[in-house]
Parts: C-alpha cells; structure tokens; sequence
C-alpha cells in the first residue's frame, strides 16, 4: 500500500501545483489588470486618500474636493452644479467616471508621471499637497450664458446644444448640452444614492447624460449651404454670380419639388450667390449643388472636417472627450450612380447629410480665420499642486485649411450680409461685425423642425474673437431665429470675458 | 532513530508564534498607526493554547511527528490574527485601540481554538491506539451519512448559508455537521477496504491493459458515488460532493494499489458534474444551483455587481495583493463578502501577496506530506488508510476552496482548514490532526521500547519499514 500512497502524495502535490500557478496568473500576470478594474473598491480607497485637484474655469474652481473624515476621505463636488457637467463629467465611486475628470484623471489624482517628483518630495517633507489642477479654456460667462439662454430659450424647446470656439486658437469657449444633469449625487459616497442616480438620468428619455455639442450628429439644414458655397467659390463662381433660382425646381429624375421656405425667397429666375445665401434660398443651392457634383460636395465637406471620426476635443496632445463624425451621407442611386435628387436634398443639408454642433462652429470659425481651421481644445492648463509649477500648456495647433484665403473673405462677406440683411439678423453685437447661417432642418414629417445657428464675431480688426454653433432639436418655426439669437449672446458674452468693448 | 524530537516541535513552536505575534503587531501599526503595548496578547494566548498540546503530546504521544503541531498552529493563528485585524478594520478608528482580545470574530475564533485543542487532546487522552477506532466502524459509518444527510433532509431556513445547504442553524448557532462527518465516513471507508481489499483488488477484467472490477464490486463505489451526487444536488455544493468522493476513491486507490479505480472515480465524478451541469441549464429545478456556480466560474464579469460580485472582489483582492501584498492591515479585505468564511485566503492574499500565500500553501503541503509519510510508515493497513485518506482529504479540501477562490474551479462553500472563521471547521480539521498526531507516533515509535502498539514480542533492531508486511485486522 506503500506505492499508491507516494503517489498520492504526488497527486497533492499536482494539486498544489495546479494552485500555486494559478496565483502566479492572478497575483503577477493578471494583477495590474484587477488592480486598476473599474469593479475594483480599493483602487478608490487609495485614490481618496489624497485631496484631488481642482477643475477651475475663468478662476474658479467648478470641480473640487473637500474633506469627509470617512473612510474615503475626499468628497468631489461640482459647485456649478448642472453648468459644466458635460464638460467636466464626474468621478464616482463605483461607476465608470467620464469628461475631463476621466481624460485628466492621473493628473488630478496626482499619481500621474509628471507629478512623480511631487510625490518623492511629499514622502520626505510628510506633506500631503493632493493632486494637481487643471485649468478649462471655457469662458466662464460664455458658459454661463450658454447655459441660461439654452435653458431658458424662447420657443421653450427641450433638447439643444451650444459650443463657441476661438477661432484663432481652437480654444473652446463654452460647451453645453441641454438637458444636463446634476452630478453631484452621482459622486455621493453612498453607491445607492449614486447608482439611483445614475439610474435615473440613464433612463430619461431625453437622454441627459449625452454630450449632444459633440457626440449627436442631426442634418444641418442651410447652414449646409455654406459648404456647397465654398465649394461654388473655388468652381468659378463669384459672390455676385448670378445662379439660377425661381420659386421652385424639380431634380431631374425626381418626382418631388424643392421650395423655398417662404414664397418671397428667391423667386426669379437667377439670384446672385450673396442674395442666395443671404436669403437662404433652397432652390438655387440645391440647383448649384447638382450641378458641382456629389464628388465635389463631398469633398469639401470632407476638407472642413466631415467624416473624421477620430477628432478630440481635451487636450492638444493624445486623449480628449471623443467628438461623433459629421457625415454627408449616401446619395446614390441603386445602380451606384449619383442621384440627383438626393444631391439636390444633400446640397440644403437635408437627405442623409449629419453634423456635430461642433462641426458647425469649426465651420463657422474656419471661415472667421481666413480659411484655417484650429484643433478645438478644453484643457488649457496643467498647473501643479503647489499651483505654480506648469506641466502643460496648450499651443494652438492648427488641424486643416479647408479654403483659401480668398475663399474664406469672400463666405465671410456672405455670412455677414446673412446677420446684416438676411435671416440671421437678431445674432447681430453692437460694436462687432457678426456674420453666420441659420438652418432649418426637417427631421420627420410629423416632427418639428431642428433650428441652427452656425455663426462668428469679429472685432474692429477683422480679427475673429468667436465663432458658435447653437442647435434647438425639434424647435418649430422660428427655431433658427431663436438660435442666432442665443449665439450672439453667447459670442457677447465671451467677447466680455476676453476683454473686449 | 529512537528520538522523540519534541524539542524541535516546541522550538518551531515557539518560531511559529513569534510569527503570529509579528504578523498581530504589523496588523496594529498599519491600522492603528501605532503598535499597542498588548499586541502579543492574542499570540500569547494562542501560544498557550498550544504548549498545553504540546505537552499532552509529549505525554501520550511522544513519538509524534515533530512538524505537525507548530505548521497548524501557524496557519491556526495566521487565521485568528487575519479575523481580528478584521475586527479592527470594522471597528471605528476611535475604538481600534482597546478592542478587547476576546472580542468579535477574532475573539470568538481564539475561543473556537482553545474548545478545538482541548478536543484534539481528549481524543489522544482517549484513543491510545489508533487501531481501537476500527471496532466502531459501522458506528461510524452510520453516524457519517446521517450527519452528510441531515442538512439536505432539513428546510432551508434551517440548513440554508448563501445557497449551500451545508448547515444546522439553531437560533444564533450554526454547525457544519459535514466537517465532522467527512471523518467518521473516512473511518469506516478504511475499515470496509481494509476488510475487502483482496477481493477488490484481484477479481478483475483486463480491458486495453488496465485492470477492471468486476461489476458486482461497484457497488460500493457506486454508492458513494450516488450519495456525493445527492449531496451535489440537494446540499448544491459541488465542494463538499467532490470531498468525500475524492476522499473515498483515492482510499480505494490506495487500498487495491488499482489505478482503474481512480479512472473509474474520475470519469463517473466528471461524468457525473458535466450532466448536473446540463441538466440545471436545461432542466434546472435542484441542478440549476450548480449550473449558475458553473456559470459564474466561466464568467465571473459577466454580472460583476450581481451574481458574480463576490468571485470578482476575491479576485480583484487577489490581485489587488499583487507579488509582495500590501502588507498587513494595510489592505482592503473588507471589500470582499463574507472574507471571514469562503473567501478568507483571498483576503488574507490582498495583504501578504503571492509570496505570502505561497508559504501558507506550502505549510498546507507539508501538514498534507507529513500526514501521508505517517501513513507510509505505520505498519498496519488500517493506520496506513486512514493516514493516507486523512492527509489527501486535507489537501484536497484546500485544493477545492483556493481552487475556487481563485477560479480554478468553480467556486463551492468549502471552509479553508484552520484559517476560516468558524468551530465546526476548526474542530473537525484539529480532530484530524489529532488523528494523524496518533498515527505517526505508531509510526515513530520505536518497537525496542515495548509496549507500544507497534511492539513487536521479542524487540530487536528497528526494522525497515518500507515495504514491511502490513497486517490485516480482523473483526
């Protein structure tokens, strides 16, 4: 019975074998991976263990820590409340944290690399100086502004966003997305009071939790037309071209006809390329746009940033909060040939065309900055937690030149005559030459219609100080209007932060 | 060779707490900051505790195996430290510094051992020779099934911790009749074998080189067989069905020295999960415990916040511990439900690493080896099995908790021997180690001596023992 016992003991020690490789799995191979897991309550303990930067806008802290004397021992709070919440996001306890708080979260905990000496100097001297801070390029009455008129808009519509730019720099200006949520509960220390939370705002309907000025695409509407107008410009046409027009036209091989919004738009005959973006006039840019061609009309929106699906907005390097592809869509027949009337709906921003708010702005400012279009940014600064020392300082970088110079003077031209003359007249600033497009888009026959504003301000110089894009879902008449309207104010408003008048 | 060496058992003794009472004092300074002028206290007692079993050892069992007592007791106090440095983490900061030593899981764990050892030394004071146990076999035996049985026969309410009726709850208090009965069956499977084993092992059928049993002589494994199974599906706990299966197929095994036994084990124990396995996705009814545990052993984040949320903390502390732990105190065991029980080694692994956990596997292995090198040595075949079945139902009983911890297998409401907090568990496993203590001061014990149970008429030279004769008992 002696030989079946040694190899018992054999087989025990397989087992143990067996159970000592599978700890080296878990405990050497898998460890990082379980210790930075998102299910993972400890990696939080130690995060909370040292005071948490500050998100700061304008001089003032919109995220910030502040002490418990609990087991976790920092609080994140958001004194801002609903203001800044997609911008910023939120760090929970036991959920998935996004915005700036996830993009920046190595920074603001102070365990990122660049911090490394700042921690080596803590051990030595006991301190304990936290993590460090990072510095918002949003204006903070722009966002203010933003957010108010958004909330309050006139035609009482529920679901919209706003996004200004600065057009020299890409530098994003103010960043709101209607409706918001609160996201202090979601950082409540209690996971229940979190989790109900998140709870809630995941299952309303209007989808708060959704960052719409970057990540929900819907058609343009006219302010498509700027597009094709670019394209126009750089196929000889001039601004005081004459286009053909009329009241009505009918694509060939289609049985619907293309309107005008209003019977007085546009009804002779042939119009001037000015009058027709000025007016907004259906007829003669869905004419224009089958006569440059899908390929054409493609390609230029794909040169002011259509169908890139990688674009970033946080900081200038790597990371930032993900921005949705602007699309110009299918328009072709069953048998692969361009169909003319889907580019003739195309061409006014209609049939499958789609685009970010923030696509609009990039628009709008590329035109302001005569032709170059600025990687838009959030992250302005990296200021360490001794608040001196500076990790991170954005330089404006330059992402495409969708036109020339010329072209852009001259869409510019056209853009202000829209605010001076046309149907963008209530975004007007005293003492700024404001130029843009309004858009109405159809989003299904018995839905409202979608209002834009894509628009800029430029100062005594010429120089552009700020370009928006504001969008009403499901406005109704007179949606448009309200959204000028809204991006004046808030193109006032960051002219005021910045110094201006 | 006639040495006693319970010198050497009571200096690693005295090592053995020296480590406890170190592992109390870095639970102190990485919880409380500071290291309390009472921080042995909990060792000492614990040290206490085992000096007394020391010396009845040196009474009654002087030829012990050295080893044994001091690798328990570490693992017995690592497992009393680590409950109470839970306790601590529980209590508030402000209450940390004045817990009292008797006080909460740590506390009553501390008490469970000192009722444990004083079991553990009647049963030397009582069972002078292990050989007397055989005469209460069928006794034995009987009280085994009745003990697996009760639980499954009682209502939920009463037998029923986190979906594995395991238990006896009468008011505030639970016993795992199990822990117990996994001994008195083992007796009695070694005295059935040591009465069958010739037929066993030579009335055979040669099948593609391998000896098979005749079929009348299933019967008994068979039975077993059904009884794991019935504990499988109506105690749903896969740990428990695969012990005692385990325990009886290799005693069989080690009985008829037939490999064909432990295929046969295998492929019906396989067999036999994989169609509970099927059944419960299927069926469902008593099987769909078992599958939902499979399931979750497949993938435990698939549901991470719900069915799978314990597994998934196990295993995030685990690697959370990483290579060297956290030290201590130092980490966040607490996160982990019911790390006091099931999940005691992955707490315990958060805080002292992979390292750390492996020297606990290797004391597990070297009480496990010891107990089979006393089996290889006693000369009669009773000893031998019940040594040899002893040892290997210890180490598999780890297998299958760490295992399951750790998602080698799927996960089932084994304690972990010496370290879960519990008394059942604890005195169950001290009573085996009582056993084994027995055993291998038979084995030890010199036959010029007299007396002893190993004596043989006429002394002489202390024979080779390896490969002696085994004798056969007869009823």
């Amino acid at each position: 019975m002696n030989a079946p016992l040694r190899r018992v003991g054999v087989v025990v020690m397989v087992l143990f074998g067996l159970l000592f490789a599978n700890l080296n799995w878990i405990q050497a191979y898998k460890a990082d991976e379980y210790r930075n897991s998102d299910y993972n309550g400890r990696v939080q303990v130690a995060e909370y263990e040292r005071r948490r930067g500050n998100i700061e806008a304008g001089g003032t802290a919109v995220a910030t820590s502040k002490e418990t004397g609990g087991k976790l021992k920092f609080q994140r709070s958001y004194p801002a409340g609903t203001k800044y919440a997609h911008v910023l996001g939120y760090k929970p306890v036991n959920l998935g944290d996004t915005g700036i708080e996830r993009l920046e979260n190595d920074f603001l905990a102070g365990t990122s690399d660049a911090l490394l000496g700042n921690r080596i100097k803590d051990m030595f001297t006991g301190d304990e100086s936290g993590g460090g801070n990072v510095l918002l390029s949003i204006s903070k009455r722009a966002q203010d502004t933003a957010y108010e008129q958004l909330r309050n808009n006139r035609n009482g519509v529920k679901k919209g966003a706003a996004i200004a730019i600065d057009p020299r720099t890409g530098a994003v200006q103010a960043l709101v997305s209607m409706p918001s949520f609160d996201p202090n509960p979601l950082v409540d220390h209690d996971t229940n009071v979190a989790s109900a939370a998140y709870n809630k705002y995941e299952q309303d309907p209007d989808g708060p939790l959704k960052n719409r000025a970057l990540s929900e695409v819907l058609p343009p509407g006219s302010t498509f037309k700027i597009v094709i107008a670019a394209a126009a410009l750089e196929n000889g046409v001039g601004k005081d071209t004459e286009i053909p027009a009329g009241p009505s036209w009918t694509p060939p091989t289609s049985g619907t006809e293309i309107r005008n919004a209003a019977a007085s738009i546009c009804p002779e005959a042939q119009v001037t390329l000015m009058d027709a973006v000025t007016e907004s006039c259906n007829t003669g840019f869905a004419q224009l746009g089958v006569k440059l061609g899908a390929d054409t009309v493609k390609e230029k929106a794909r040169q002011f940033g259509f169908e890139q699906g990688d674009l970033t907005v946080g900081q200038l390097g790597e990371g930032g909060l993900p921005v949705a592809a602007s699309r110009t869509g299918d328009m072709q027949n069953p048998d692969g040939g361009t169909d003319p009337a889907a580019l003739a709906q195309s061409s006014i921003g209609q049939n499958n065309v789609r685009m970010t708010p923030l696509q609009g702005a990039l628009i709008a400012g590329s035109v302001a900055n005569k032709g170059r279009q600025m990687r838009p940014y959030l992250v302005k600064q990296l200021l360490g937690p001794d608040r001196t020392t500076s990790y991170y300082n954005a330089q404006p970088r330059e992402l495409r030149q969708p036109v020339s110079g010329q072209v852009a003077d001259d869409l510019r031209d056209m853009m202000v005559s829209v605010v001076k003359n046309g149907t963008g007249s209530s975004a007007a600033i005293d003492g700024y030459t404001v130029g843009g497009k309004t858009g109405t888009a159809q989003s299904a026959p018995d839905r409202p219609d979608h209002g834009w504003f894509i628009g800029f301000a430029l100062d005594k110089n010429g120089n552009a100080v700020s370009a928006v894009c504001v969008e009403l879902e499901q406005a109704g008449s007179g949606g448009s209007a309200e959204a000028a309207r809204i991006g004046g104010k808030i193109m006032q408003a960051a002219i005021a932060d910045a110094g201006g008048r | 060779m006639a040495r006693s060496r319970r010198n050497a058992e009571l200096s690693l003794l005295a090592l053995a707490m020296v480590l406890v009472a170190a592992y109390g004092a870095i639970v102190e300074a990485n919880l409380l900051d500071t290291v309390t002028r009472d921080f042995w206290m909990p060792a000492a007692a614990l040290g206490l505790v085992f000096f007394g079993m020391h010396l009845v050892i040196r009474w009654l069992a002087p030829f012990a195996d050295p080893a044994l007592l001091p690798a328990v007791a570490l693992l017995n106090g690592i497992g009393v430290g680590f409950l109470r440095r839970l306790d601590l983490g529980k209590a508030a900061p402000a209450d940390r510094e004045t817990l009292a030593i008797f006080a909460g899981t740590g506390g009553r764990q501390l008490a469970w051992t000192l009722a444990a050892v004083i079991l553990a030394a009647g049963l030397l004071v009582v069972m002078r020779d292990h050989r007397a146990v055989s005469r209460y076999a069928y006794t034995l035996g009987l009280a085994g099934i009745v003990l697996v049985m009760i639980p499954a026969v009682l209502p939920g309410r009463f037998s029923e911790i986190n979906g594995a009726k395991l238990w006896i709850r009468v008011g505030g208090f639970s016993i795992q009749p199990g822990e117990f009965a996994k001994l008195a069956l083992l007796v009695f499977f070694a005295y059935y074998l040591v009465r069958k084993r010739e037929v066993l092992s030579l009335a055979s059928r040669r099948v593609l080189g391998i000896d098979f049993p005749r079929g009348r002589d299933l019967g008994p494994v068979v039975g077993v067989w059904l009884i794991s199974l019935l504990v499988l599906v109506f105690e749903k706990d896969l740990g428990t069905s695969l012990l005692y299966f385990g325990m009886f197929v290799v005693t069989l095994y080690i009985a008829t020295e037939r490999v064909s036994w432990l295929l046969i084990g295998l492929v019906l124990f396989f067999g036999g999960a994989y169609l509970a396995y099927v059944l419960g996705g299927t069926v469902g009814g008593p099987f769909a415990n078992f599958y939902t545990r499979a399931e979750i052993w497949l993938d435990p984040f698939a549901e991470p916040y719900d069915r799978g949320y314990q597994l998934v903390q196990g295993l995030l502390g685990l690697g959370s511990g990483g290579l060297f732990g956290s030290g201590p105190g130092a980490g966040e065991p607490l996160e982990i439900p019911e790390v006091q029980n099931d999940f005691i080694f992955a707490g315990i692994g958060e805080e002292i690493g992979l390292f750390g956990l492996t020297a606990l596997l290797v004391v597990y292995l070297l009480v496990v080896e010891r107990g089979l090198r006393a089996g290889l040595a006693v000369r009669d075949s009773f000893g031998k099995l019940v040594a040899g079945g002893l040892a290997f139902t210890l180490g598999l009983q780890v297998f299958v908790i760490v295992g399951g911890i750790s998602k080698l297998i799927p996960l089932t409401g084994q304690t972990t021997p010496f370290l879960s907090a519990g008394g059942s568990s604890l005195m169950a496993n001290w009573l085996l180690i009582a056993v084994l203590l027995r055993i291998s001061d038979a084995a030890r014990r010199p036959v010029a001596q007299g007396g002893g149970p190993a004596a043989r008429p006429g002394g002489g030279p202390p024979e080779q023992l390896h490969g002696a004769p085994t004798e056969v008992i007869r009823p």
